[in-house]
């Protein structure tokens, strides 16, 4: 033993000049190499924003942004299309010709088929990528099978915004009044935590004021509310009593798209006239092909200050797919990761060292048109148990429904869009 | 014995590896402000318009006005939470960098009939301290030139309220003005590019 831990330390003595070199065989952050080139995949809330960083940090790192659509269409604030604050869904999309013009990004409109951790490389519908650093930034996939039947076609999820969200608003507005709508929330962890509740208050607010006697059943996976609990149920209380029926603990297996009925936990039948399923979430389908998925065999598990993967060198992944410790999968937490994971990218290829990551949340969500409630987060790493926490204080939720929020929150959601766009 | 001292030392060498945080410095001015940015805008110009422009702000105002967030003084909304989460330092070293970021100014709609009875108004109570039509600070006033005016009416709803306490010199100055007055020098303000 003695023995041992003396070899040990002569070791690491000798290894002490090496030391970042040594390192980087485990999945820290290599040194330089020379690369120049950085791809990310994903050109949603955070792939965007490391694009951005990295070449406002660096403009002689070349960096590809690698998206399948022309546009990006906001999950964040689609509820309110969903209640009828918003006429569609315009003001939520955004384009990727001012961020490349204005950061020098290449923005390649493919669909990304492999990633060769090994070779370096990222294969599209429009060629190969080579990269000396890789982000992914893929968001979430479903996992559909685990609801017998499933057909998005029929019950939306509308948990990706764009024709699933229209879908689901054009069967609430076909709806007779008088009618039910099912909303069944999956366990968590999952995108947005607070964001199916806000849509409760969406829809419940669009039954209350175009559909008199309708009313919305909320099946919820979990044993109570995920996110903001106090404050939705002040929410509920005050405008939409009668109208929603909460019913936690309630986790749908199955559905029967002929009957309209959901199954829970295969014996408990519901019917609905409109019937939003969200099912149980998992990491882009990419990030599982490429082999950045953990034992869970759901999310990514990464090194929380650089954000590169515990599993691929030379790869980083950030926002909804990742697991980063108290970070709720949200919109402001991938943009926050994204310039973490930036800034360190950008020192390592330059030769310097890392930095701690500092991360901000801040997640509104509205109750009603003129009131909404948010809930906010200061994070960092500690470095004992090297997991992201958040800073003891900072988290916290609303005092109160507020309509100075909803002003707010007006402001947050042109403000982080326009980022990520210009 | 030989394989086992190895795979031991390789291990060590993987668990440190694997805390890399342990090695990382501490959090730049860059890192704590560029998170900042997805309420407060792209190096602290905002855009949206009851999100103050932090870009070209006083150094001494940000670390106040953080300071009276995170003690509670000040009333907010989540400002008062995301404050607690700073050091003073980090504090310190945000207001650093925010005031060293150039202000992109922002098209907000005023009215000009309006800004120019403002202009008339400054020119009478404000301009001792807000100097420059606002584009200058001293001590502890802030920057309010090239505000977008829904946040400058939001910060005007809290002076008059007493939800935002006024110093003493500010009380004083304020007192003749009516919410018309302040309305007009908000317009006037927010014209200033």
């Amino acid at each position: 033993m003695t023995m041992e831990r003396r070899n040990f330390l002569k070791l690491l003595g000798a290894g002490a000049a090496t030391a970042t070199v040594g390192l980087s065989g485990c999945a820290s952050l290599s040194a330089g190499g020379g690369g120049r080139k950085v791809v990310v995949v994903g050109g949603g809330y955070g792939g965007t924003i490391a694009a951005k960083y990295i070449r406002m940090m660096d403009p002689s790192i070349e960096v590809t942004l690698i998206e399948r659509n022309d546009h990006f269409i906001s999950c964040p604030f689609s509820n309110l299309y969903l209640g009828g604050l918003l006429p569609d869904l315009s003001s939520l999309t955004i384009k990727y010709d001012k961020l490349a013009a204005n950061y020098g990004i290449k923005v390649v409109q493919a669909e990304v088929t492999g990633i060769d951790a090994a070779g370096h490389t990222v294969t599209t519908s429009k060629g190969v990528f080579n990269y000396d650093r890789l982000v992914v930034s893929p968001g979430i996939e479903f996992r559909t099978d685990e609801i017998k039947g499933y057909n998005e076609e029929i019950m939306p999820h509308a948990w990706k915004a764009g024709p699933q969200t229209m879908l689901l608003r054009k069967q609430l507005e076909a709806m007779q009044p008088g009618g039910t709508v099912v909303l069944s929330i999956p366990l968590a962890p999952f995108r947005c935590p607070p964001g199916p509740y806000e849509r409760t208050n969406m829809i419940a607010m669009y039954l209350k004021e175009h559909k008199p006697g309708s009313k919305i059943i909320v099946l919820d996976a979990n044993p109570d509310i995920v996110s903001k609990k106090g404050l939705f149920l002040k929410g509920w209380k005050k405008h939409y009593e009668g109208i929603v029926d909460y019913r936690p603990a309630k986790k749908v297996t199955e559905v029967d798209n002929g009957k309209m009925t959901v199954l829970v936990e295969g014996i408990e039948e519901i019917k609905g006239d409109v019937i939003n399923v969200i099912p149980p979430q998992k990491a882009g389908q990419i990030a599982h092909s490429a082999g950045l998925v953990g034992p869970d065999k759901k999310w990514c598990p990464i090194n929380p200050t650089t954000f590169e993967s515990t599993l691929q060198k030379d790869i980083h992944v950030i926002g909804d797919s990742s697991i980063a410790g108290a970070m709720p999968k949200s919109g402001y937490s991938a943009n926050s990761e994204a310039k973490a994971c930036a800034a360190n990218i950008v020192a390592v290829m330059n030769g310097r060292g890392i930095t701690d990551m500092s991360g901000v949340n801040t997640c509104y969500s509205f109750v009603s048109a003129k009131e909404a409630v948010s809930v906010t987060g200061v994070y960092q790493v500690n470095k004992e148990k090297n997991v992201i926490e958040a800073v003891a204080g900072s988290v916290g939720v609303s005092p109160d429904l507020s309509e100075l929020e909803a002003v707010y929150a007006q402001s947050w959601i042109k403000n982080i869009l326009t980022e990520m766009s210009s | 014995m030989r394989r086992k001292i190895w795979s031991k030392c390789a291990l060590a060498v993987c668990a440190l590896a694997i805390s890399a945080a342990a090695h990382a410095a501490s959090p730049s001015a860059e890192m704590l402000s560029n998170a900042c940015a997805g309420c407060h805008g792209t190096k602290g110009t905002s855009a949206g318009p009851s999100m103050p422009s932090l870009a070209g702000q006083s150094k001494v105002f940000f670390i106040d006005a953080m300071k009276k967030f995170k003690s509670g003084e000040r009333n907010a909304t989540v400002m008062g939470r995301l404050a607690k989460g700073y050091t003073d330092d980090q504090i310190v070293a945000m207001a650093d960098y925010f005031a060293k970021q150039k202000p992109q100014g922002q098209n907000t709609a005023v009215d000009p009939a309006l800004a120019a009875k403002g202009k008339a108004i400054y020119d009478g109570a404000c301009k001792r301290c807000h100097l420059e039509n606002g584009k200058e600070f001293e001590d502890d006033t802030p920057v309010v030139a090239g505000q977008w005016l829904k946040y400058l009416q939001i910060q005007i709803d809290d002076f008059t309220s007493g939800k935002r306490k006024m110093s003493e010199k500010k009380t004083e100055k304020v007192k003749s003005l009516s919410r018309d007055d302040w309305e007009a020098v908000a317009h006037f303000y927010a014209s200033q590019k």
